[in-house]
This record gives structure tokens, sequence and C-alpha cells, in this order.
């Protein structure tokens, strides 16, 4: 799982949580890899993205402090940030760990990278 | 505006399958890239050929190279109902339109195609040395030649009884071809990991085009299965993402599909796919996920959604859920508990399919999605419907006597309303209830029946000896 689709994923649907995000992350295995780099698909992207989100996961899983706390101005011309930015949304990916419910603490397991965000019958 | 006169024909050429595909992919085409095409001859759909006009030479390269249906593209020089007036038009085409392309450093070759009918390599060099005339100064060239002109004898469509001479005869300069080649590459056949209802990749490009996929899109396939749209979906530039109920399907570890392979291969999945086609860097992720329950973000906006639902005959329509009454999994089981399914009728996975589209897609953006049907009941009036979203095309694909199914592609008009649950849907009937209703025989009595033909022949055939 790749933090762009964490920044996208909420767990708002479960009874009982009213935000539910965005949702904890307990890694216990994180590669990363080389993603072609495209500024424009990025720049695109970053209005669309919970930055305090992002910053948070990309804080616990990659290096502490690798994104700055806030949205820079300008982004769209500071190439060495959208680089960063594509580094933390694509390039690192979780192979294993849980994604965890900030509200209702519920864990949903990922493995080989895919999280199965499946709840159980008595939960629907 | 296109302006009339002396702008330039263009001979596009298709190819004899999914007809009903071609238009609103070509449709498409043109809306996404902005470029405007005009009918010089109407259409008829019998025919695989348009005469049309571009504003520029660029245009006609661009479409083609989004297009699947489409073969070849000409600039068309001469057209004709016979071979000779051809050759009087091309007598007189004028001189500042081709001269450019004979001079003496531009190498060329003349290629003749024909359309159902089999020439052998005589007649051909034949044809082409009638073509004498014309005032080419450059030299031969077969491969890979500065011009390429090709003539095109079309003896229409029913292979069987070709008519003795063409029915329509072309002769211009090749300008570009399109798509085909695709289809091979992403053949199903050489595709690492595939499933029971991996898509076509002719019909899943076309899904794509009638997406209106561009570079940098974000595309969600919320019935992912093996992942053969996204396949498509990345190739036009999307990065793509997909959920499936189904967790062993993700992971690869459902029955191979192949008939000749006994267990699946210890690296197949959806990325692996990508990683072959070397679409990898527009592979977001998959995650297992009941579409009945949705995990996204409310304010997530895509850029298309494609998607063929489960129609419940080769795969199952299931969601979470159980019949038992107050039904609590124990602590103790709780780790390794498999949640029970029960039954997601069609006409429910329509219509959350509808509603999330219309909630998640960018205003503009597409759905598209297959519908299975009865034919003999199809009406257009029966298919699903929403007030934000608008019906552009639809175009059939026959799967047996009785059944279709239909290539729906819808566009997000106006954000929804907060509350949806007013929103009215029309009934849609349960496609596979019926479809094992109006099934002709049923599988046992399709085997009694087979077994004793089987027997039958062996009798005549012990006969005969």
């Amino acid at each position: 799982m790749k933090l762009l689709t964490h920044n996208m994923l909420t767990s708002k649907c479960l009874k009982g949580v009213s935000v539910g995000y965005p949702l904890g992350i307990n890694a216990t295995e994180v590669t990363t890899s080389v993603v072609d780099f495209d500024p424009e698909f990025i720049s695109r992207l970053i209005p669309k993205l919970e930055w305090h989100a992002l910053k948070q996961a990309s804080d616990i899983i990659g290096e502490k402090g690798y994104l700055p706390e806030a949205l820079i101005a300008d982004y769209e011309n500071n190439e060495e940030f959208l680089k960063k930015v594509h580094h933390a949304l694509l390039e690192i990916e979780v192979v294993s760990g849980n994604l965890v419910c900030p509200e209702t603490g519920r864990s949903f397991p990922i493995n080989n990278g895919i999280p199965n965000m499946l709840l159980n019958e008595d939960e629907v | 505006m296109i302006k009339t006169g002396n702008m330039k024909r263009y001979l596009m050429w298709f190819a004899n399958e999914n007809i009903e595909f071609r238009f609103p992919e070509i449709q498409s085409i043109l809306s996404l890239l902005n470029i405007e095409m005009k009918f010089i001859q109407k259409p008829d759909v019998t025919e695989p050929y348009w005469i049309v006009q571009f504003n520029s030479e660029e245009d006609v390269q661009q479409v083609a190279n989004r297009s699947v249906s489409l073969k070849l593209c000409l600039e068309l020089w001469a057209d004709s109902v016979t071979i000779e007036d051809l050759h009087s038009q091309l007598k007189q085409y004028p001189k500042q339109f081709y001269e450019r392309y004979f001079s003496p450093d531009e190498t060329f070759k003349i290629e003749l195609e024909t359309f159902c009918r089999h020439l052998t390599q005589e007649e051909k060099v034949r044809k082409i040395e009638e073509f004498h005339y014309l005032p080419v100064q450059g030299s031969v060239k077969l491969k890979d030649p500065h011009v390429c002109l090709q003539y095109i004898e079309y003896y229409g469509t029913d292979p069987n009884k070709p008519p003795l001479h063409p029915y329509c005869v072309f002769f211009g300069r090749w300008v570009s071809n399109g798509l085909r080649q695709l289809i091979r590459t992403f053949s199903l056949k050489s595709r690492k990991f595939i499933g029971n209802t991996s898509m076509d990749p002719q019909l899943a490009l076309l899904m794509a085009n009638q997406a209106k996929i561009a570079k940098g899109d974000i595309i969600l396939d919320p019935f992912v299965g093996s992942g053969s749209l996204l396949v498509a979906a990345a190739q036009f530039g999307g990065y793509v993402l997909g959920t499936d109920i189904d967790y062993l399907m993700l992971h690869a570890k459902t029955r191979p599909s192949r008939k000749k392979q006994k267990v699946r291969e210890k690296d197949e999945s959806i990325k692996a796919n990508m990683q072959q086609y070397k679409l990898s860097a527009r592979y977001i992720d998959v995650l297992v996920n009941d579409f009945s329950i949705s995990f996204w973000r409310e304010n997530l906006k895509l850029d298309a959604i494609i998607t063929d639902p489960p129609y419940g005959i080769r795969e199952a329509t299931e969601r979470v859920g159980t019949e038992k009454k107050d039904f609590t999994v124990s602590e103790m089981h709780l780790m390794t508990h498999i949640p029970s399914k029960i039954a997601y009728g069609i006409s429910s996975i329509y219509k959350d399919l509808l509603v999330f589209s219309s909630k998640h897609l960018k205003l503009g953006g597409r759905l598209v999605c297959w519908f299975p049907i009865f034919r003999e009941d199809y009406r257009e009036e029966g298919l699903p419907s929403h007030p934000c979203l608008k019906l552009i095309a639809n175009s059939e694909q026959i799967l047996s006597k009785l059944t279709s199914r239909r290539m729906l592609t819808f566009e997000k008009m106006e954000e929804p309303p907060e509350n949806q649950q007013e929103i009215k849907f029309n009934g849609i009937l349960d496609f596979r209830e019926k479809y094992f209703e109006a099934r002709e025989e049923t599988r046992s009595e399709k085997r009694t029946r087979e077994a004793k033909l089987r027997n039958q022949n062996k009798i005549e055939y012990l006969k005969r000896k």
C-alpha cells in the first residue's frame, strides 16, 4: 500500500465512527522502489491531498521530518519539493502491517502490499 | 470551425469487428483531444470506412494514435466505384497536393490492399503497374519509405461470395495506423495473471477510450478482478486503483484459469501484469473491499471509473453479510474469521455504482461499465440511470442467442444532492435469475444430450469400421 492510497481512505463506514481519518499505520515491512517521476501529475495531485495526513504517515513510515509541516507556496515550480512528495506518495510502500481506525482501534491487515478492508458480518 | 473548400479529405479504415463501438470511440477521442472532424459522406454502418475532413494532418495522427477500432488512415486522393474512373480522377488530381511527395529525394512505395478477396502476387503487381502515369521521381523502397501510397479495393464484408469487381476503390497517401497492434501486445494468452472473466484487451482499450482517460488521471475499477481494465487505463496514462471483494483473486490464490496450468505461479498479481507491460509507474494500489461499504474519503474525486461488475453467472455477486440474527464473531475466532457473504443483487450493484460515481467522479468525469441484458426484453428505459449522470453511449456486444451485454458510458453533469436516498431508481431486472430460468436446457440436460450424441457417433464409427 502506497501513502497516496492511505491518504484517500477513512474508516467512517464503521458503526459509531464520526471522522475515522487519517487511519493509523503499523508497519512491519516497508519497501522503497523507484517510480518514474511525473511533475505534472504530482502538482495536479497536491490540491487533492490531505496534507496533514500525508505528513503524519510519512513521519511514521519514512524519515521523520522528510516533508514540511505545511504545504509550501508555489509548489508547482519547485521541482525538488515535487520530487519529495512523489517519493512519499508513490515510492514508499507498506508491504505488511495494519491500518488502524483512529476511533475504534479496529485494525485492517496489509499482506503482500494489499490492505484487507473487509468487515465481519456483525459489523455491517 | 472546419474550413471547407480546399480541405483535404481523409479515409478512415476500421477493423470489421465491434462495429457498434466504432462511432462512440471516435466521438470520445475527438472530445478528449478537442479535435474537429467532419463527415463528407454520411457513413454507412455496414461499411468499414469513413470519408472525413480534419483541420490538419496532425489531428488525424493524434486520433489514430488513440483509436483501437481504426486500422489505418489515408489522405484520400481519389475514390470511385470503378477502377477506370479512379485512374481518370487521379490523372486530374491537382499537382500542388502531391508534388512534394514525388520529388527525387523522397523514397516511396505503392501498396495494394484488397478487402474480402484474395489476389495473387502477379495480379497485385499488374494492378499496381497501372499507376505508371504517376509522375514520381524518387526511388522505390519497400521498407520504411518516406511516402507510402495505398490503393484499396473493397469487395464488401462477406468473405464467402465476393463480387468479381470491387464495390469501390480508393487511392491515397498513408498517414497513420490505429492501435490494432496493442490488442496483440495485451493478449490474454501471454499475460502473466488472468482470471476467468478477464476482459478482452480490445474491449478494455475501448472502455478506456470511452472513459476519456488522459495522462495523469486517477482511475478506479471497483470490481477489479484480475485487473484487465487497469492495464488499458494505465496504457493511456491513467494512474490506476482497484478494489474487489475476492481476497483470493487479488492475492492470486484462486484456481488457475489456464487449462494447462495446475497451480498459479508464486508471483502472479495485478502488479506483475503492470510490470510485464512496463506500466508499473502508474499502478497505485488494489484493496480487498466490499463495494457496498465505502472506505474512500468523502471528498475524493476520481477522473474516471471503468468497471465490469459481476453478473452472478461466472463470478458471484456477493457482499459481506449474514442471514443469521444477532450474529457476533467470538473473540477467540476474531483473528482468523472469514466473513460470510450474502447475495448482492444486480439492481443493488448498479444502484450503488451510480450513486458512488455521481459522488466521486469529477464534473465531466465518466463511468464506463457493462450491463447484461436479455435481448428480447431490452428497452433503453430499463437501463440503470441517475439524474446526475448522462448516458453518452450504449453499444451492444452479443453473447448468445438470448443474451448480450451493453457497454454503457455515463458522464457526470452535476453534483448530486447530499441525501441520495431520495433518488428514485427504476427496477432493474435481475439478470441472474432470468438467466437460469430462461436457459433452454439445464446443465445436466445438456450433459446427457451430449453424452448421447457421443455414444451415437461412436456406434456409427464402429459400424463403418
